[in-house]
């Protein structure tokens, strides 16, 4: 037990501690990746510190997560329920649908809504992000017993107690699995949100592409690979968490 | 009056007239979309945004009547009506109406506007056609078609809409101006999918053996799952810079591999960043569906006298078809928007017109991307449910 947790927490903090090391101390790296840079072109990006650009990538994440997570799972609710009995089979068939839908093509029918920026990026994020999080939720409510339902019922719980107290606490462990399908998805169309002019790790890359700077390509790759492996594994350790309990 | 004992409780409600809360949602929506949302925009040329037309305008036009008249008609039918394919069938013939009026209107319209001047189509002609096509898909849903039909009902649906552009009825509208200064876009379309498919194939001849290695052993699956798992947290475009650099080195240490045509940027980095994403969909479902088998079903098979790899190939593949063929569906579409994104490190495809489109704000370039890429996502997605559906049959 004592072991698996280090392992564990091992999983967590190593690549932590590498995106903090890049993040404030990239440039010591730049005797190892000169080679990578065209000659005459700077080695590490400079354009903007790594410290800003993590955290606008971050901020443009939990922001469309957040509103995500409470649109889709007030929606998931709503057509559990008795009173949205017709919206159903269509939710769950758009749910399915919206699988195939690729992220880059809803940031790219983003933009000529509402133009550059910051904003086709955050659309596409809460877009794309409603689905996982609405399709678990609905999930994780449906595989609620009905004996369960049933005893809470016999408890002399109203509809709105047994949805609080009963339904969504089962549910919350594949809800979170959900939020966090949503945020590594997000995590990676933020990058290709760089694109279309929005503030974050992407800039990197695309800068790289633009003027052939492998080394460019290289930092940033890392960069937001790390930050994604750490997110990820976070989301994890809260899931095991409320599992547990 | 003759008596209908055989009726199930609930069936004459059924058949006659109801209120569809959902039907009365989608109207509204719509008529508010009718009414704020520009169906069609004039733009002075390619680039600069475009001007809505006015609906009292359009209406001047006799189709585009018809079209006001059918979408009156389907918004009451799927609030009142409970005949599902009553309400298909309307619905597909007011979004027939739509793409025929819009593609008719605009050779009057743009009469005396100049040479440059486009008709694009605007916010509401989308919106209209997405909530059309949400009322054909609840139809599709409650009739509880089976994948199969559904493929034909979609066929059927994408060979009208390609009839109408053919016919030229679209020609003057500004997607179309795009598509015919895009003389690759078959070619595109041939490559988008030779990319997505490309690293399928190697990936299942991988990725199969080791789910089933996975069943097997524990200390397999606990190494290579996690693993997995990390790899498809990394984001598409890090992944594909990161297989750049490699790769890059390689073709300058080896400049055979170069006429070999393997690159750093382009296909080569696209196709490996694939191949990888899509071990574990493959994997973790072979898995799945091994673990799923019936032991009882697997000692009958032995009591028959079978060895071990006629097990493997007389049973257990095909009854775990099903959920590996899920895992595929996965990867399929997954590979299919991926391959988007390679557009941005040259690898081909829909992607090109996408980050071209995004670069010169061509906004009819853009959709030109875009458009293709879901409908190749979407119909592989349903001919992939076709093949479970048919897997489900055979083993009965």
């Amino acid at each position: 037990m004592m072991r698996s947790l280090a392992v564990t927490w091992v999983g967590t903090l190593a690549p932590l501690a590498c995106l903090l090391y890049l993040a404030v101390a990239a440039s010591t790296l730049e005797p190892l990746l000169m080679p990578l840079a065209p000659e005459g072109a700077p080695t590490i990006y400079a354009r903007d510190s790594f410290i800003n650009l993590i955290g606008w990538h971050l901020m443009l994440v939990f922001i469309a997560i957040a509103s995500a997570s409470i649109i889709a799972i007030s929606a998931a609710i709503l057509v559990s329920r008795p009173a949205g009995r017709d919206f159903l089979p269509l939710a769950r068939s758009l749910a399915n649908l919206g699988q195939t839908l690729p992220p880059v093509a809803v940031l790219a029918l983003a933009v000529p809504a509402v133009g550059f920026g910051a904003w086709p990026t955050l659309i596409a994020l809460f877009l794309y992000g409603l689905l996982p999080i609405f399709e678990n939720t609905l999930a994780g409510l449906s595989q609620v017993s009905a004996e369960v339902k049933e005893a809470a019922r016999g408890l002399g719980m109203s509809p709105l107690q047994r949805l609080w107290q009963v339904e969504l606490p089962l549910a919350l462990p594949v809800i979170i699995t959900g939020v966090r399908l949503s945020i590594i998805i997000s995590v990676g169309t933020a990058t290709i949100g760089s694109t279309v002019a929005a503030k974050g790790l992407g800039e990197v890359i695309i800068a790289g592409l633009l003027t052939d700077n492998l080394a460019f390509v290289l930092q940033g790759g890392i960069i937001v690979a790390l930050m994604a492996m750490v997110l990820d594994a976070l989301l994890r350790k809260v899931e095991q968490k409320i599992r547990r309990t | 009056m003759p008596l209908v004992s055989y009726q199930v409780p609930g069936a004459s409600a059924r058949a006659g007239i109801t209120f569809d809360r959902l039907g009365a949602t989608l109207s509204t929506l719509t008529l508010i979309a009718l009414v704020l949302l520009p169906v069609v925009t004039l733009q002075p040329n390619r680039i600069l945004p475009g001007e809505g037309v006015e609906l009292e305008q359009l209406a001047r036009y006799p189709t585009f009547m018809l079209f006001l008249g059918l979408l009156i008609l389907t918004l009451t039918g799927v609030t009142v009506v409970s005949r599902h394919w009553i309400r298909l069938g309307l619905a597909t013939l007011t979004l027939l109406a739509l793409v025929v009026a819009t593609g008719s209107i605009a050779s009057p319209l743009l009469d005396n506007r100049g040479a440059f001047a486009r008709l694009a189509l605007g916010s509401g002609f989308w919106a209209i056609g997405l909530l059309l096509g949400l009322m054909m898909t609840d139809a599709v849903v409650k009739m509880g078609l089976s994948a199969r039909w559904r493929l034909v009902i979609v066929t059927v649906c994408l060979g009208a809409i390609v009839s109408v552009l053919s016919s030229g009825l679209w020609d003057h509208l500004s997607l179309m101006l795009e598509y015919r200064n895009q003389e690759r876009f078959w070619a595109q379309g041939g490559r988008h999918l030779l990319l997505a498919f490309g690293s399928v194939l190697p990936a299942l001849l991988i990725g199969v053996p080791l789910g089933i290695g996975c069943h097997r052993s524990a200390a397999l699956r606990t190494f290579m799952i996690p693993l997995l798992s990390l790899l498809q947290t990394i984001p598409s475009l890090a992944m594909f810079g990161l297989l750049m650099i490699p790769l890059t080195l390689l073709t300058q240490a080896f400049p055979v591999l170069n006429e070999l045509g393997i690159r750093g940027i382009g296909a080569a980095p696209a196709v490996l960043a694939l191949f990888l994403y899509s071990l574990l969909p493959i994997v973790s479902n072979t898995a799945a569906g091994f673990d799923g088998l019936n032991p009882a079903v697997i000692d009958a098979a032995r009591g028959m006298g079978m060895n071990a790899r006629q097990r493997l190939w007389q049973v257990q593949l095909p009854l775990a078809l099903p959920v590996m063929l899920s895992g595929l569906r996965i990867v399929v579409t997954m590979n299919i928007g991926l391959v988007a994104v390679a557009g941005l490190i040259g690898g081909g495809g829909y992607g090109t017109y996408i980050f071209q489109g995004l670069g010169q704000t061509a906004t009819d370039l853009v959709l030109l991307g875009t458009l293709p890429t879901i409908v190749l996502a979407f119909v592989a997605a349903l001919v992939i449910d076709t093949l479970i559906e048919f897997s489900r049959k055979e083993r009965g």
